[in-house]
């Protein structure tokens, strides 16, 4: 610890200017010219501050926390501006000095760490080979400071986690491992790039919390990039909102949350308002889609035990829970996918054969499905106008100039300009787009139900609210009902009826939405619902103070 | 962009590219590409135009014998099906020959060791070798892709069979299998088409099926299942368009090899049989004439050479461009 403290003061006071970007332009190729990414932005930050960048995607963000070590993805370049990092020009800067700075000054934390992480080798190794390249510490000292640091990132067993391999720690403790990792050299400044993005809120949580208390801890000054305001208002202590490589706003982050002054940063704001008109309780004694006590699961591992729900016409079920929790398999069960190995799947009280092979191309029309990721949902070699048109010539066996004014027809129910968009392929339109694309194509099969199986976590928020109107706007059009698998609670709120939580292939908790959301909970229920970050600075404070009281949190969601 | 639509619009901009600059860009590309590419296409061009205009091209028939001091040998060596030895050319003809009365030093490349004229045997050989390789990869393609594609669409047991059927047909090496089987099923160029198509389509079947692997977890491939569409239009339709950059590139890779391995058989006896032209024969035909000094041999052994760096070079670029395999 006292080395901690002497390396402390040689980092200086809080509150000199450690960052500072004057005018930065960068431009990344396209096509055979340069384009700007980032159009002359100003940016400075002091030691100890924490500054959030939040934008959508194609703000610039990434862009812009890369830059702050000097560095340009390929195909990019630093083409104007000045980067000064503690005294030394980035721009003007030899590979060989910035080399020396990245690592030891500088440290970057990404996104998924399960891809940053090499496989094939310890953590423990991984966490010492940047400290010891660089001179920094022997490997001894290396290892016994990476130990201390797991210990204080509340990793479990902070004396053996270090042995194992990236496999064998989860995706949240991964996470933590890669901020001890970016901690070895005490850097003055880490840029964190989405590190939560990828994990489920509970998880969320943890990570968050252990990344203040460290970067709190040692004084680090830290850039956090992120989509998502509710943690950047945990995080941060001055937030900048970034909209195609320009500014649009700046301010601490206290007055930022309480008073957005331009329009954009207001919409941002406005985001997670939208709520659906409430369906009215279902009439039919018979439910469209009945699950019957099924268990499921692949070879000997069950997946599913014994659940039963039913979805009503013209209602919307959202099934929540974490990534394990069982959610997707149910879908895939109800698809024919996955045969159940007993239960049933009854449509309209008619039980529907569980293989998917032997069901009659009736049945496959009524039921849809839409996907979380719409780039690999849609065939990337065909155009709209086949992938819109095929299940209308496939099922309602449409042909010619009637096919094509029914995807016209489509396109239009998606709010997608149809004239423009018919000879396209996928690759050129953006994520939300596609994501139109795919619910053109469930629509045009003319079902009666569709599962949407994460359909908003690959988009940004605003997108994402685009996509959930649109949904609920066609649901009371065409009278559909739709199966909402997520994780995200915003989008329950949003969008639901009815609530089922799901925790490891067991139903804990269903009921109508507004039942779900007011307590008594389920204690699972309570803690997926409290772990959702919200719009207020003090909101993981609070909720950790009271967590360490009751301890629901040791009991559930200790890995 | 349209009106309703303000949330995602803009978000694009400049990486939208209009489908009619399609070919400007394809133009583009070929002005872009490195020196040994460009070199390669021109090679290939010219092969290939070579191949279609042999006939008019060529100053002499395929087999026609030009050399006077040749002419009677000529004769003796052209046998008929009924066993009787008739004369190759017509009385006339031959007048014709020796009143043209050629020396072998006024041709570019000189006569065979039969007196026919080189440059007309390596013109036909172009297009006899090449047309029959081409045939031949395209039916190895047609074979080995649609069943690796099908292995990998289906899966389990379908998979499990046709699998380990290429492994057999891999295991034995394969001049060897087509030396034994032409020699089986005798030497006619159908049977070495449908040989070497064979044996040449289990490579072919490894690189689809892998690569089809990769196309057939994607959730488009689901979706289709779940939609109820038959195993054709999945293969056909779904996974064939993704996997056509790594199968056009080992088409050119493919070709090569079929081409020399027909070269190899004709070199051993087994390939395509004379008369008519081809440059691996011609080679076998020819060698004994080195041992004079002479290069004939050399000249279709330099053309089956030089065809297959230059497909090489092709192969090379487009591989690099496809996989995004890029030095920065």
């Amino acid at each position: 610890m006292s080395e901690d403290s002497e390396r402390r003061e040689a980092s200086g006071e809080k509150g000199e200017v450690l960052l500072e970007m004057r005018g930065l332009v960068i431009e990344g190729m396209a096509g055979e010219t340069w384009h700007g990414i980032v159009h002359g932005l100003d940016l400075t930050l002091k030691r100890g501050e924490v500054l959030g960048l939040i934008g959508e995607s194609g703000a610039g963000k990434s862009t812009i926390g890369l830059a702050a070590m000097g560095y340009a993805r390929p195909g990019c370049r630093i083409s104007g501006g000045r980067i000064t990092f503690d005294g030394v020009d980035l721009t003007a800067a030899s590979e060989d000095e910035k080399r020396k700075l990245r690592g030891v000054r500088i440290a970057y934390v990404a996104q998924s760490a399960a891809a940053s992480f090499n496989p094939a080798h310890r953590l423990i190794e991984q966490y010492s080979e940047t400290p010891v390249e660089h001179g920094v510490t022997s490997k001894s000292d290396a290892d016994a400071d990476a130990i201390e640091l797991f210990g204080r990132l509340q990793l479990p067993d902070p004396d053996n986690i270090g042995y194992r391999y990236p496999h064998q720690v989860s995706g949240g403790q991964l996470q933590r491992a890669m901020t001890a990792m970016a901690m070895a050299c005490r850097p003055d400044l880490i840029i964190f790039d989405e590190p939560t993005t990828a994990l489920d809120v509970t998880t969320q949580i943890e990570v968050l919390s252990a990344m203040r208390d460290i970067v709190e801890d040692f004084n680090t000054a830290a850039i956090y990039i992120t989509h998502d305001l509710a943690v950047v208002a945990q995080m941060a202590d001055r937030i900048m909102v970034l909209r195609y490589g320009h500014l649009v706003e700046e301010a601490d982050t206290r007055e930022m949350m309480a008073d957005p002054k331009e329009d954009y940063t207001k919409s941002l704001w406005a985001v997670r308002s939208f709520k659906k008109e409430k369906a009215p309780a279902p009439e039919d004694a018979v439910p469209l889609i009945q699950v019957d006590h099924v268990t499921a699961g692949y070879g000997k591992l069950t997946v599913l035990k014994d659940i039963s729900f039913s979805i009503y016409p013209k209602r919307t079920v959202a099934v929540v829970g974490e990534s394990g929790s069982g959610k997707s398999t149910a879908a895939r069960v109800i698809t024919g996918l996955l045969p159940p190995s007993s239960g049933d799947i009854l449509y309209k009280g008619e039980a529907l054969p569980g293989d998917f092979r032997r069901r009659t191309k009736d049945q496959l029309r009524k039921a849809q499905m839409i996907y979380q990721m719409p780039d690999t949902a849609i065939n990337p070699r065909q155009r709209i106008r086949d992938i819109i048109g095929r299940p209308l010539a496939f099922y309602l066996g449409l042909r010619g100039s009637e096919l094509e004014q029914r995807v016209l027809d489509l396109l239009q129910m998606i709010e997608l300009e149809p004239k423009q968009f018919i000879d396209r392929f996928p690759g050129e339109l953006s994520g939300g787009q596609k994501q139109r694309v795919c619910i053109a194509r469930a629509l045009a099969a003319e079902p009666e139900f569709i599962i949407c199986d994460e359909v908003t976590s690959a988009l940004d928020q605003i997108v994402a609210e685009g996509i959930l109107k649109l949904l609920d706007r066609l649901q009371r059009e065409l009278d559909l009902a739709y199966m909402f698998i997520t994780h995200d609670l915003a989008t329950v709120r949003a969008i639901a009826d009815e609530v089922i939580v799901m925790y490891q292939g067991e139903i804990v908790e269903q009921g109508d939405k507004d039942d779900m959301f007011t307590p008594p909970h389920h204690e699972y229920t309570d803690l997926l619902l409290s772990s959702v970050p919200e719009m207020d600075p003090d909101w993981l404070d609070q909720l950790l103070a009271e967590r360490a009281k009751s301890e629901v949190k040791v009991k559930l969601a200790g890995n | 962009m349209s009106a309703e639509t303000p949330d995602i619009a803009e978000a694009e901009g400049a990486e939208i590219s209009a489908g009619s600059s399609r070919w400007r860009d394809l133009g583009r590309e070929l002005m872009k590409a490195p020196p040994t590419a460009k070199f390669g296409m021109i090679v290939i061009v010219i092969y290939i135009l070579v191949a279609i205009f042999a006939p008019i091209i060529s100053p002499y028939k395929e087999s026609q014998i030009i050399g006077p001091e040749y002419l009677d040998i000529g004769q003796a060596y052209y046998t008929k099906d009924n066993g009787r030895i008739e004369p190759l050319f017509s009385e006339d003809e031959i007048a014709d020959a020796r009143e043209d009365g050629h020396e072998i030093g006024t041709l570019v490349l000189g006569t065979d060791n039969l007196g026919r004229d080189m440059l007309t045997r390596v013109f036909y050989g172009a297009r006899n070798t090449i047309g029959i390789a081409i045939l031949t990869t395209c039916l190895a393609f047609a074979l080995g892709a649609g069943t690796g594609m099908l292995a990998a669409a289906v899966g389990g047991w379908v998979d499990q069979i046709l699998s380990r059927i290429v492994d057999v047909l891999m295991a034995i090496p394969q001049l060897i299998f087509a030396l034994l089987l032409l020699t089986i099923f005798g030497t006619s160029i159908p049977v070495m088409i449908t040989i070497i198509a064979i044996l040449d389509s289990t490579r072919v079947f490894r690189l689809a099926r892998a690569v089809s692997m990769n196309v057939v977890v994607l959730d488009f491939v689901e979706a289709a299942k779940l939609r109820g569409e038959g195993l054709g239009w999945i293969v056909r339709r779904e996974i064939l368009p993704n996997i056509m950059p790594p199968l056009v590139a080992e088409f050119g890779l493919r070709f090569v090899f079929v081409f020399l391995l027909i070269s190899a058989l004709s070199f051993l006896g087994l390939g395509i049989q004379p008369p008519t032209a081809d440059w691996g024969s011609m080679v076998r035909d020819n060698a004994t004439l080195i041992t004079y000094g002479i290069a004939t041999p050399l000249i279709p052994a330099g053309a089956i050479a030089l065809l297959t760096i230059s497909v090489n070079f092709v192969v090379d670029w487009f591989l690099q461009k496809t996989s995004g395999l890029r030095d920065e």
